[in-house]
């Protein structure tokens, strides 16, 4: 290999030189020497992206006991599925509910935290990012013995106030609560850190020229900060919303989907019809779904970007 | 190619030594040499001393028969086992046998190989075996794995007898005494005398602790009742039973009348939340294997020494009791299945079953109802005699029962993960919908559960 890494061919054999001639130079292209090192990476995409994906649509495609396809039967029967129905309605629930909270505090957070002194900032910054270091399962688990049925001890807090016990999981509305409350609280340090990594690019000259302009805070908020955030909160956004579609751990920890499957997401509904009832191919069909309602979130999320930044250049 | 470089034979050579280091590195149980080898997974232990008893029987079996053998245990926490189970039937790859659960014997039949010949040397020595095993783990008239001894539980009712009788007015030792023989008043155990008892507990302020959620313990003891009421949701050819069936409408109505004494956090308990109302003193009476008693005696023995065990409410069809078998299945794609099944026919064999048994207690369940006398269960206590009546007896004059069944396997297991019988429940007493809403709804599911083949 020659010191600027192009590939050298050995000597040409003598009949065919041409061929052989094309050939070292298709090797010496930097888009055949790109490719060539990106053939890794794009071997393990394919092996743990691209066929796991493919496998789920043509899973989706057979009958219960993988014998036969049926097309889209599985899809048709879900769709004719009132549990199915609640499964779609609850997932965006959580996730729209849960993003939109996440992203509130985590922006919440990321302004209280810009403006403490530089000193004391890691500190708040270090504990400020716990919950999302821990791994969920565990967290989780620690909410639920908060939340437990008979021994919770949010409610024995609650009860030396003399407040009732809260049914943090048998009733549905607080079960709903108690699952999206976990997953903003392990979620929230996410956005937290995102946007403070975008306020400080904010530069300091927009503010005085706004201040001098006469702007109150909540103008200097709502003309500058945000604006100059946009892209970095629509990014945020869509990374989040695609990973909490896609929880599982806390609905299966917390609630295991009930009372009466009202807390089923689409993950957990995905591994009780597929893994747990032996019904793979409406397992899969369950999780493909995920799918287009991501895309369409994605579409416009995307189509905003690629608009403001058009109109930046 | 000369020199130091490698060649094809040597990386060979060399990439087969790190295969050997690593199958090494494996936990061998024994390895006596020339009888063939097996990979066994079978399902961890809640017991501590279950696995012991498992790998001391497994090592005498290998050791008599020079087969080395791979002992696995791997534990259903966050259903570690089944996705095993899932994933070796995915991908014809990994252990010879392997525990199933109840319903995955059904589920992979196709890939299970038949064991009928065992079966039937066992049918010969011990005679009949648990219809419920029968049920689960025959299909398309040929046994697809072997009833388990290990791990296989009775959930009849572990009583607070001191709080049985202050409140309810009943001795409940007297009626079902550790003794092969029902006591005065045991005719009168049914549901109806259950409902009494329970809303006079509740109001003494220990309830019933009766889970009405998703997990398994909730879906066995009402399917369970709903059997003693006759009361099915399909039939065994697929077929919902849900439109004018009084027995299933009358069943959920006992359900819903009973829930009204249950704590009213039921419908989020999980398998653990009952064993903790027990163990805690706060509740007379729960459904469950010996286990809840066990770690009362460990942790709470003033509560454990007033523990008694008794068969389940009587109904209008009869006495049942929720039984949830494991199954040990062979894979048809593993190499060495005449040995596998010498090994499960020697663990299905009395002598094993009752080292099992005794190891755990009296946790254990064989499948066999001869197999119901083993001597542990009159010893075990405080009180002693306290799970003389957990194995069934033939003077219980019960049937075991899973929820679901007649329903073919395929749509069972389904209904029973989906735990339909308690969300049916749950929809009236806790979502105010009226019975026929209800049985609509229900109706609806299992359609869509029997589509799609």
């Amino acid at each position: 290999m020659a010191a600027d890494g192009t590939l050298v061919a050995g000597a040409p054999a003598a009949a065919g030189s041409g061929r052989a001639n094309t050939m070292q130079r298709f090797a010496r292209r930097r888009s055949t020497i790109a490719f060539l090192m990106a053939l890794p990476l794009i071997a393990l995409i394919g092996g743990l992206v691209v066929y796991p994906a493919g496998y789920a649509m043509w899973l989706s495609t057979l009958n219960r006991r993988m014998t036969a396809n049926i097309g889209l039967g599985n899809f048709e029967i879900l769709l004719d599925s009132d549990t199915f129905w609640m499964v779609i309605m609850q997932s965006c629930i959580f996730a729209v509910g849960a993003v939109i909270a996440k992203a509130l505090i985590g922006f919440w957070l990321a302004h209280m935290l810009h403006h403490i002194p530089a000193k004391g900032q890691r500190k708040w910054r270090g504990m400020l990012l716990i919950p999302w270091v821990i791994p969920p399962a565990l967290s989780t688990l620690g909410w639920w013995w908060m939340f437990d049925p008979s021994y919770s001890s949010i409610n024995w807090l609650l009860n030396i106030f003399a407040v009732p016990a809260v049914p943090w999981l048998g009733e549905p509305w607080w079960a709903r609560f108690s699952v999206i409350l976990v997953n903003v609280w392990y979620g929230s340090p996410f956005f937290m850190i995102m946007y403070l990594a975008a306020l400080k690019s904010v530069p300091d000259q927009l503010y005085e020229a706004a201040a001098i302009d006469g702007a109150t805070g909540w103008q200097g908020l709502r003309y500058v900060t945000l604006p100059m955030m946009q892209n970095i909160i629509s990014i945020t956004v869509l990374f989040s919303l695609i990973v909490t579609f896609a929880n599982y751990d806390i609905v299966r920890v917390l609630t295991n989907g009930g009372p009466r499957d009202l807390t089923q997401v689409f993950a957990s509904y995905a591994f009780q019809v597929g893994i747990l009832s032996g019904n793979l191919p409406r397992g899969a069909a369950v999780s493909l779904f995920m799918f287009p309602v991501l895309a369409v979130f994605a579409y416009f999320i995307l189509r905003g970007i690629n608009r403001r930044n058009k109109e930046q250049m | 190619m000369t020199g130091k470089g490698m060649t094809r034979r040597g990386a060979l050579r060399s990439g087969a030594g790190v295969i050997a280091a690593g199958a090494l590195g494996a936990p061998m149980v024994h390895a006596q040499g020339t009888g063939g080898s097996l990979r066994v997974a079978f399902w961890d232990h809640w017991v501590p001393t279950g696995n012991d008893a498992m790998r001391a029987l497994v090592k005498e079996w290998s050791e008599k028969n020079r087969v080395e053998v791979t002992l696995d245990f791997i534990n259903t926490t966050g259903n570690q086992l089944q996705l095993a189970g899932a994933a070796q039937a995915q991908s014809k790859s990994g252990h010879d046998i392997i525990s199933l659960a109840p319903w995955d014997v059904g589920t992979y039949a196709s890939v299970l190989e038949p064991v009928d010949d065992v079966i039937n040397r066992l049918i010969a020595k011990y005679g009949p075996i648990n219809p419920v095993a029968e049920y689960l783990a025959k299909r398309e008239g040929a046994w697809r794995g072997v009833p388990a001894t290990s791990g296989t539980q009775n959930k009849p009712a572990c009583v607070r007898f001191d709080l049985m009788q202050e409140h309810a007015g009943l001795d409940v030792r007297a009626m079902w005494p550790a003794s092969g023989q029902a006591g005065p008043g045991a005719d009168q155990w049914t549901w109806d005398t259950f409902l009494t008892a329970a809303e006079k507990c509740a109001k003494a302020g220990y309830p019933f602790g009766l889970p009405l959620g998703a997990f398994s313990d909730a879906v066995d003891w009402v399917g369970a009742l709903f059997a003693s009421y006759g009361a099915s949701m399909m039939d065994e050819k697929g077929k919902p039973t849900v439109r004018n069936n009084p027995k299933l409408r009358t069943a959920i109505e006992y359900a819903v009348r009973l829930s009204k004494a249950l704590p009213n956090d039921v419908w989020a308990w999980d398998d653990a939340s009952n064993n903790r109302a027990l163990i805690s003193g706060r509740s007379a009476l729960v459904f469950n294997p010996p286990s809840a008693w066990a770690v009362a005696k460990r942790d709470q023995p003033q509560v454990a020494e007033k523990c008694w065990t008794i068969p389940m409410p009587a109904g209008p069809e009869g006495r049942f009791l929720a039984y949830l078998p494991w199954t040990s299945g062979i894979w048809n794609f593993g190499r060495n299945k005449q040995t596998a099944k010498a090994l499960l026919e020697f663990l299905g064999e009395r002598s094993s079953a009752e080292a099992l048994t005794s190891k755990t207690s009296g946790y254990d369940i064989p499948p066999f109802e001869t197999m119901s006398d083993f001597k542990i269960w009159e010893t075990e206590g405080p009180p002693v005699g306290t799970v003389y009546n957990y194995p069934l007896k033939p003077h219980h004059k019960a049937k075991p029962s899973i929820a679901f069944a007649p329903a073919p396997g395929e749509f069972a297991a389904q209904m029973y993960v989906q735990a339909l019988n308690t969300k049916v429940i749950a929809r009236v007493a806790q979502g105010g919908d009226t019975v026929d809403q209800a049985l609509g709804w229900l109706e609806r599911e299992l359609t869509t559960i029997v589509r799609g083949g």
